[in-house]
């Protein structure tokens, strides 16, 4: 995929302590396109979004967005690019001491100089294409989880950004809520002009709706594609996500000891 | 013996690590303080936040500060004519109260309730904001979560501990002058006459004011530091709500202690 | 949360700080630091001042009318230096005599001004002349058994009947 990318990640390693999470890592993330970022859980997905967002610094590589390099930001730049930046987290992290409304006014009042009216208008379209116009007066607490992820969603394009980022968006949802967030992530992002990044687990979900996938195991990138490329793929790696084995390149057992030293048998 | 060695040398390690994290973490914690200071700008501008804190920081601290000022006030009456009245100066009752309270009692109990009412419930609000990821998500929409969050909840601190002290002080001088002189019977003159004669306001009452400005300023400083840097699960935020009562009960304590020889040493 | 209702109550306790405060300035406590603007230095020197402090009180007729500024010992006449400030409201004659007294029997100690008779009053500099130390306990005691023991000698010396 080369051309008109909106994201680059170049040779990207980063690591929490001694602990490395993703190994020089490769990525271009093309403008307009809804682009998913899959893998088992912890293998360093959320990380990831982190950097691209610039509240994480790579240890080294260079992350591009925009055609500017992040890594290199001051805290003003960061945040003038933020601005341009949506992000759904993955349990929505709404403003619990404010309302369904205010939640969503927050980006438009710090922001904006707009007037109060405006902002009303502006905040009830977001709630509308949402599909929650009329729950504006309740308080987070009493969301259900897909609701919740709604009203986040809501708040993440109230900006109108150019770039959206969701953290997990699927988990925990039952499957109608899931159906409708999946729908409208490739919604709002055709209608907004946006490009969108999906870090998930969840592959038959994503494999009707993203533009690209690419599969990332103990950080770094193992496996791309179209969704009609994935689907047919003969990757060990991708067969066993997309049919869901238990043991395959991913193992089922967490690195131990070889069981003879284990159960004291060796000394036999 | 080698074994009393190696218990030595384990005791002796522990140690030297709690001192060594005790030292980093108030690094941190002095580092924390500037950065919140730098960034207090945005509380001026926006005193619709500030006003929000002093509600729930002062406001609804309010009962406990003024029931809890009565009773100590009738506690002192009632121990302070037992005293008196053996050296025959019963009349002494209203200065005794009123010193002891603007002094020392006012100032400090007043701080004691403030760090458990008001102090851990500013650790728990913004520990939970990073337990479900809202301080993340505020930083994601380019706003400073020290100077949106943080930063008002300390100032709002820094300006109800004073007042608060001073209802403690007013109501506990209230409870003695009802045991002295509505129950008991201390002349009603000579317990204000004498109280006026002996309290000088620059010298008792404004340093009480000044101790309990500082008491508030270190209180909140502790609430919101550890509120900020808990640990984001629920475990974390309970011990930090642990942290903040008990690190505020001794920083109170302390700096009271040089507080007093500073402002009450050789003069009568 | 109501936001007009939270104004309310923050003004409430705001409104109820201010008054605590009130209460605190003007019934409970008085304004007894004199502005050093508006008092006069006198000096006065003393030969033993006991247990005078700096800011100890100052009185006439058991008025409040200063306070004492600053204690020094000079050590060519090897006396005590009191300066007083006293309010620029009240005068004294030049002949005024300061003594130190205690107040009640374990109380703190004070500089009585006791006014004399001359047409000339004291002004901003002047010294006072006449002066009491203060009543050292120890002293009196000592004399008091030094005196009772001159007489039992007395007593003893005369012949026996």
């Amino acid at each position: 995929m080369s051309g008109d990318s909106f994201v680059r990640v170049e040779e990207v390693s980063f690591s929490y302590g001694d602990r490395p999470v993703l190994r020089e890592i490769n990525l271009s993330i093309p403008r307009g396109r809804v682009v998913a970022i899959m893998g088992g859980s912890g293998c360093g997905k959320t990380t990831l979004l982190r950097l691209i967002a610039g509240q994480l610094r790579p240890s080294s590589g260079r992350i591009k967005v925009a055609g500017e390099e992040v890594g290199k930001m001051r805290q003003n730049e960061l945040y003038a690019l933020r601005k341009r930046m949506g992000m759904l987290f993955q349990f929505g992290a709404l403003f619990t001491d404010l309302s369904v409304f205010d939640n969503v006014a927050f980006p438009l009042r710090e922001h904006t100089d707009l007037s109060e009216a405006l902002i009303r208008d502006l905040v009830l379209m977001k709630l509308q294409a949402v599909g929650l116009r009329g729950a504006w007066n309740l308080t987070p607490n009493a969301l259900s989880g897909g609701m919740a992820r709604r009203v986040a969603l809501a708040r993440a394009v109230a900006l109108d950004p150019a770039l959206i980022m969701y953290d997990e968006p699927f988990t925990g949802l039952d499957p109608i809520s899931l159906g409708v967030i999946g729908q409208l992530i490739r919604r709002l992002n055709d209608a907004l002009g946006a490009t969108s990044i999906m870090v998930t687990h969840d592959v038959q979900e994503s494999l009707l709706m993203v533009d690209y996938i690419y599969f990332i195991s103990e950080g770094s990138v193992v496996a791309e594609g179209t969704p009609e490329e994935i689907r047919v793929s003969r990757d060990p790696f991708v067969e066993q996500f997309v049919c869901a084995k238990a043991d395959g390149p991913v193992s089922y057992h967490f690195p131990a000891p070889d069981m003879a030293i284990d159960f004291g048998m060796a000394a036999l | 013996m080698t074994r009393l060695a190696v218990v030595f040398a384990a005791v002796f390690r522990r140690i030297g690590r709690e001192t060594i994290d005790r030292v980093w973490r108030l690094g941190y914690a002095s580092r924390f303080f500037l950065a919140l200071l730098c960034r207090s700008g945005a509380v001026c501008a926006r005193h619709r936040l500030l006003f929000r804190e002093v509600w729930f920081s002062g406001v609804l601290s309010l009962i406990i500060i003024l029931v809890s000022g009565l009773f100590v006030g009738l506690v002192l009456g009632l121990q302070g004519y037992e005293i008196l009245q053996r050296y025959g100066s019963a009349q002494a009752l209203g200065t005794m109260v009123a010193l002891s309270l603007l002094r020392e009692l006012g100032p400090v109990v007043a701080a004691l309730l403030f760090a458990s009412r008001a102090g851990s419930a500013i650790t728990a609000e913004i520990g939970l904001m990073k337990t479900t990821e809202q301080l993340k998500a505020m930083d994601m929409m380019a706003v400073d979560p020290v100077a949106r969050v943080v930063a008002p909840r300390f100032w709002g601190g820094v300006i109800s501990m004073p007042l608060l002290a001073a209802l403690f002080s007013a109501m506990g001088i209230f409870g003695g002058w009802l045991i002295g002189v509505v129950l008991i019977g201390v002349d009603d003159g000579a317990f204000w006459s004498s109280m006026q004669a002996s309290v000088d306001f620059r010298h008792d009452v404004w340093n009480g004011l000044v101790k309990s400005f500082i008491f508030g300023a270190a209180v909140s400083l502790i609430a919101v530091f550890e509120g900020y840097d808990a640990e984001p699960t629920a475990e974390g935020v309970s011990h930090a709500i642990t942290r903040t009562v008990v690190t505020s009960a001794l920083a109170i304590l302390a700096l009271d202690f040089v507080l007093t020889s500073f402002m009450f040493r050789g003069v009568s | 949360m109501n936001r007009s209702a939270m104004d309310l109550w923050v003004g409430i306790f705001v409104a109820a700080s201010m008054v605590a405060l009130l209460f605190l300035a003007l019934k409970v406590s008085s304004f007894s630091g004199i502005r050093a603007e508006d008092t006069y230095r006198i000096a006065a020197r003393f030969d033993n001042i006991g247990a005078l402090k700096i800011k100890a009180p100052v009185r006439s007729a058991g008025v409040l009318v200063g306070r004492v500024a600053s204690i020094r010992f000079n050590d060519e006449t090897y006396e005590a230096e009191v300066e007083i400030r006293v309010d620029n409201r009240y005068r004294f004659p030049k002949d005024t005599f300061a003594s130190i007294y205690t107040a009640g029997l374990l109380g703190d100690q004070y500089v009585g001004l006791e006014p004399g008779g001359d047409e000339q009053y004291l002004a901003d500099g002047d010294q006072i002349v006449k002066t009491q130390s203060a009543v050292v306990l120890e002293k009196l005691i000592g004399q008091f058994l030094f005196s009772k023991a001159a007489e039992s000698q007395a007593d003893s010396a005369s012949p026996p009947r």
